[in-house]
């Protein structure tokens, strides 16, 4: 326990100190929005064993909700954020409701349909802006004292906000609650044999893997003053599947070092397309920077096939293999 | 969780953030313009890579350095979505330094990549959207509006249909701001030539059947069926209109038509088609002779967007030559205060609210006997002076204009 | 001029048809899924970039061979349905012991995977493809003008449907099938190669997509995305009729279809809406499926 905390703490100091490193602020604030909207992801599907194919919606809808109250009601961020997150919370507990009445496959099926009604609602919606998005949303100044349209005191906001939301997660898998959910992963009969109201522990694992995505959200709202529909669609769920999956299921750190994996790659496949372009001479390879698409769908198949655990998941066991290896010898 | 994890996860993300701000290189010693437009989706043709040939070509035609330093060119594709196009401009700006950016089409993201652009202080040349409000509500101290906008358009083409008759008008929009724009501006130059708005249907963008949206303007029996979209929707509208019969009983007004559209439809089914043109590469020699040198680059004659992309780099660079300097501010006041005079515009200059003021004009598709070959499209029925055609100082609802 | 809760008889028709031609794509696409998910018990996510492969294929034929659309017609499915017998084959077969999910989750990856291929080979505005000759012109039914080919989309959809209705539901090899999904261990007992079938029918399932994708081909832009804007629709029509429902599926989509034109008339702004608003009802109501048997 002792080393775990000592490794969080190293994390911790090492976030506070990015921007000393000369990263770019805006690049690690999407990231840790990202880790974030894993993490309560992977709340639910690692840790309960629920696979919901619609989370951008919970992403989509706090971004669009604080942003309104931001820009139209002059909320200050602080409020605008709790307003995204009530909102996503919310949408949760509809879509909740009514996907929870089925399970597996159909669960999913569910999520994703419902989330493209989320979807469309909000392109057919006069505040969100269409195609056009909600633009231009001031960033505010916090609590009244600190201005966030410095990128730096914004970093920090975000900082704050993920080890928060973090802490939530770890705190929640780590309780009485948390191992009920893992029991209904593991078996849901038999935890329903064990007299738990399996529903209703599924529903509140939901609602809150919908709050958390919202605050995820929200923040991401306030790092790009904007929402825009992206945010809400089906190939967003789909990628922060695949930064679950990738980073490992299941396993608290997979999903940060998967969106952090994932987030890289939409960033870098540009550059290696032109660098394998002038290798080859190939000039294909310098529209292969343009699709991300056919690299994530790649990594997505091969991960699925060959590389279920994720990163972490491949690590803790490797690492437990040396272990029973050395202890037998 | 194990601590060895930890420290390997996070020696990982320490290599990969690094590397990413290794790559961002300071560097004040080149101009570097940023383009940011839609490669590959329903505007591609337009724009797309075309446009970023044609910016390569002023720069080429600039020496391609000025005062010593190099004149660099990037370019990004926005894919139709806001929050690519933003977060991209902001990198750029942040860590590429970039001294311009260039926006090319769809409404939608020049709104948003304007305000970035403001925000930073920097210049922004928006060419490829058609958006009035990018210098009327939403104008800023560094936006400069190029090509054309759905005022000019409104007042060109929805004025010539009104006076010939067509008093009756049913819109099928593009549901973003430049459909809206679009409708709504043509919408006022209806009304205020005492025409009436039968109604109005918003068709998502990108869409591929219009059949549905068809069919309810017909059932309107307005008589002129306007199109406030454009590229690959208007080309698909139009197909779809023929599909349905829809000329029978409707006169179809495109309200934005690129030379593209009508390469892909066919004279067939454009012919006497008439609309608003900022520019055709077949209006005089200078014309023609950089229409020759863009096609040998890009197999096709240039739409008026990528003629414009032309012209806006040629000025910019020209203020920072004449100025000597690449800051925001200083390039801007230039350019309000000097005229454009080349292939593009004759007698052209940039108003306080960064609208680019030039003449308009009515163009016809021709018949197809009419026709000599490829690309040979249009006659020109008449000149629009740019200053009856765009939004006047006195109707402008831009913050800059003293009034 | 007749009127049906306000709206002209003629629009109401009109859209009536129209929503017709939609379902007869709804048809198509959800039985291609409940026949895969029925025997292989796995959501085929790919099914939309499969269809788009067929509509690709249709105007590759055309581009670069100069086959005509009847030749598409029936090549392409056939070449759609090798390509699923690949993916079965070397993909799919390993995930049958896994959670189901998995399944999901790797045909998402093949639709991204090929999605990605043709958008960065074609770019996203889409092909152009024309009516072939037999079929252009329109006819003027009096309440309105209907292109002569969107009645054969909804004739092609109708037969090919009852086809696969009576192989499965009626012939011996659909009663193979259908015991195959009941108990394969006992069926491969008897000496079918039960992995074959399996094979096959994923194959049999894809080429209908690639059928609908060459149906679709004149109507619609041929774009890489052509296919994802519409698998969402197809999964809520399934889940509506029920999964493993082969006449659920082709009267849900058919019906769906229907409904969706209409709200254009009625209520436009909720026309994309108003298959999830049923789903979601339907759900409540009955949860599995207006056709379906709870699996």
């Amino acid at each position: 326990m002792n080393r775990q905390a000592l490794g969080y703490v190293l994390f911790a100091v090492f976030l506070a100190a990015i921007p000393m490193l000369g990263i770019y602020p805006i690049f690690a604030m999407k990231i840790m929005c990202y880790a974030l909207f894993a993490c309560a992801f992977n709340l639910l599907l690692g840790f309960t064993g629920l696979l919901s194919f619609g989370h951008a919606a919970f992403l989509g809808s706090a971004a669009y909700a604080s942003g309104h109250a931001i820009k139209v009601w002059g909320f200050s961020p602080e409020l605008g954020i709790l307003y995204g997150v009530a909102i996503a919370g919310l949408l949760g507990v509809v879509m909740g409701a009514l996907a929870i009445r089925r399970s597996g496959i159909y669960f999913a099926m569910i999520t994703m349909a419902l989330s493209q009604m989320v979807y469309f609602f909000f392109l057919q919606a006069k505040f969100t802006g269409g195609e056009d998005g909600l633009q231009g949303v001031p960033r505010g100044t916090l609590f009244g004292l600190i201005d966030l349209k410095s990128d730096l005191n914004l970093y920090y906001l975000v900082m704050t906000i993920f080890v928060l939301g973090y802490f939530i997660i770890w705190r929640t898998v780590h309780s009485p609650f948390g191992q009920v959910l893992k029991a209904i992963r593991e078996n849901e009969p038999r935890a329903i044999s064990l007299g738990y109201d399996v529903e209703r522990f599924k529903l509140l694992a939901f609602v809150l893997s919908a709050l958390l995505a919202g605050l995820a959200g929200s923040t991401k709202m306030l790092i790009f003053v904007s929402a825009t529909l992206s945010d809400a669609t089906w190939q967003m769920s789909g990628l922060v599947i695949l930064m679950t999956l990738i980073g490992g299921l299941g396993t608290l750190v997979g999903p940060v070092l998967g969106a952090f994996i994932v987030v890289l790659l939409e960033n870098k496949v540009g550059d290696f397309g032109a660098a394998v372009a002038k290798l080859t001479g190939v000039e294909w390879f310098q529209r292969l920077g343009e699709s991300v698409t056919i690299v994530i769908g790649l990594i997505f198949v091969i991960c699925v096939l060959a590389f279920r655990r994720g990163v972490v998941g491949e690590v803790n066991a490797w690492l437990e293999k040396r272990k029973a290896v050395s202890t037998q010898a | 969780m194990k601590l060895r994890t930890l420290s390997a996860s996070l020696m990982l993300a320490g290599f990969g953030l690094v590397s990413q701000s290794a790559l961002a290189n300071i560097s004040d010693d080149v101009i570097r313009i940023g383009f940011i437009t839609d490669m590959a989706s329903v505007y591609s043709d337009i724009d797309g890579p075309g446009g970023i040939e044609a910016a390569r070509m002023a720069i080429a035609d600039a020496g391609g350095a000025i005062n010593g330093k190099k004149i660099e060119l990037i370019f990004a594709d926005h894919q139709n979505k806001a929050d690519v196009a933003a977060a991209k401009a902001r990198e750029w700006f942040d860590q590429q330094k970039i001294d311009m950016l260039i926006g090319g089409t769809n409404s939608g993201v020049n709104l948003a990549l304007a305000g970035i652009a403001a925000e930073k202080k920097k210049v922004f040349m928006a060419i490829g959207a058609a958006a009035s409000d990018l210098t009327g509500s939403q104008c800023t101290p560094y936006t400069v509006h190029w090509a054309y906008d759905t005022v000019a358009l409104a007042r060109g083409t929805g004025s010539a249909v009104v006076k010939a008759g067509g008093k009756s008008w049913y819109f099928l929009t593009a549901d973003y701001a430049f459909g809206h724009a679009l409708e709504r501006d043509t919408a006022n130059v209806v009304k205020a030539a005492g025409g009436e708005i039968k109604g109005q249907v918003r068709a998502p963008l990108n869409s591929s059947d219009f059949s549905s949206f068809l069919l309810q303007a017909q059932s309107s029996k307005a008589q002129i069926l306007g199109l406030a979209n454009a590229g690959g929707d208007t080309i698909n509208s139009i197909k779809a209109a023929n599909e349905f019969g829809i000329g029978k009983t409707m006169k179809l007004a495109g309200l934005l038509i690129f030379i593209n559209d009508i390469h892909s439809l066919g004279l067939n089914v454009t012919q006497g088609m008439q609309f608003t043109d900022g520019w055709y590469w077949d209006q005089n020699d200078e014309t023609r002779a950089w229409s020759a040198k863009f096609e040998a680059k890009v197999k096709r004659k240039p739409s008026m967007i990528q003629a414009g992309d032309y012209s806006a780099v040629s000025f910019y660079l020209n203020a920072v030559k004449a100025t000597g300097s690449d800051d925001g501010d200083t390039v801007m006041k230039w350019m309000k205060s000097n005229k454009v005079n080349d292939m593009f515009a004759k007698n052209g200059y940039v108003r306080e609210d960064g609208r680019m003021i030039h003449d308009m004009f009515l163009m016809e598709v021709k018949k197809p006997s009419e026709s000599k070959g490829p690309w040979d499209y249009y006659k020109q029925i008449a000149v629009l002076p740019g200053e009856s055609v765009f939004t006047t100082l006195a109707e402008s609802t831009c913050k800059l204009i003293k009034k | 001029m007749i009127t049906i809760f306000g709206i002209p008889l003629q629009a109401f028709l009109g859209q009536l048809l129209l929503g017709l031609v939609n379902g007869s794509f709804y048809a198509i696409l959800s039985l291609g899924l409940a026949v895969i998910f029925g025997l292989l018990n796995v959501i085929n996510f790919a099914h939309g970039a499969l269809y788009m492969f067929g509509a690709f294929l249709a105007w590759m034929g055309m581009s670069y061979f100069g086959l005509n659309y009847w030749v598409m017609l029936a090549l392409a499915p056939v070449i759609v349905g090798l390509f699923g017998i690949l993916i079965e084959k070397f993909l799919l077969k390993h995930l049958y012991k896994l959670d189901h999910l998995y399944g999901l989750l790797l045909t998402f990856g093949i639709t991204l995977l090929m999605e990605g291929l043709f958008r960065s080979f074609y770019g996203v505005s889409g092909q152009p493809y024309s009516t072939p000759e037999a079929l252009r012109g329109a006819t003027n039914l009096g309440f309105m003008v209907l292109p002569n080919y969107r009645a054969w989309v909804v004739v092609a959809s109708v037969v090919v449907c009852l086809l696969t209705w009576f192989v499965i539901e009626r012939t011996r090899l659909g009663a193979l099938l259908r015991a195959g999904t009941e108990n394969p261990k006992l069926v491969e007992a008897f000496g079918v190669n039960v992995p074959l079938m399996i094979t096959l029918t994923y194959a049999f399932g894809v080429a209908l997509a690639g059928f609908a994708g060459v149906l679709a081909a004149p109507i619609l832009q041929i774009s890489p995305l052509m296919g994802s804007n519409l698998i969402v629709v197809v999964f809520a029509v399934v889940v509506i009729g029920g999964m493993g429902s082969i006449l659920g599926a082709i009267v849900t989509g058919l019906g769906l279809g229907v409904i969706e034109g209409l709200t254009k008339v009625f209520w436009p702004e909720a026309s994309s809406t108003v298959v999830f608003i049923i789903m979601a009802i339907v759900l409540l109501l009955r949860p599995a499926g207006l056709f379906g048997k709870e699996k």
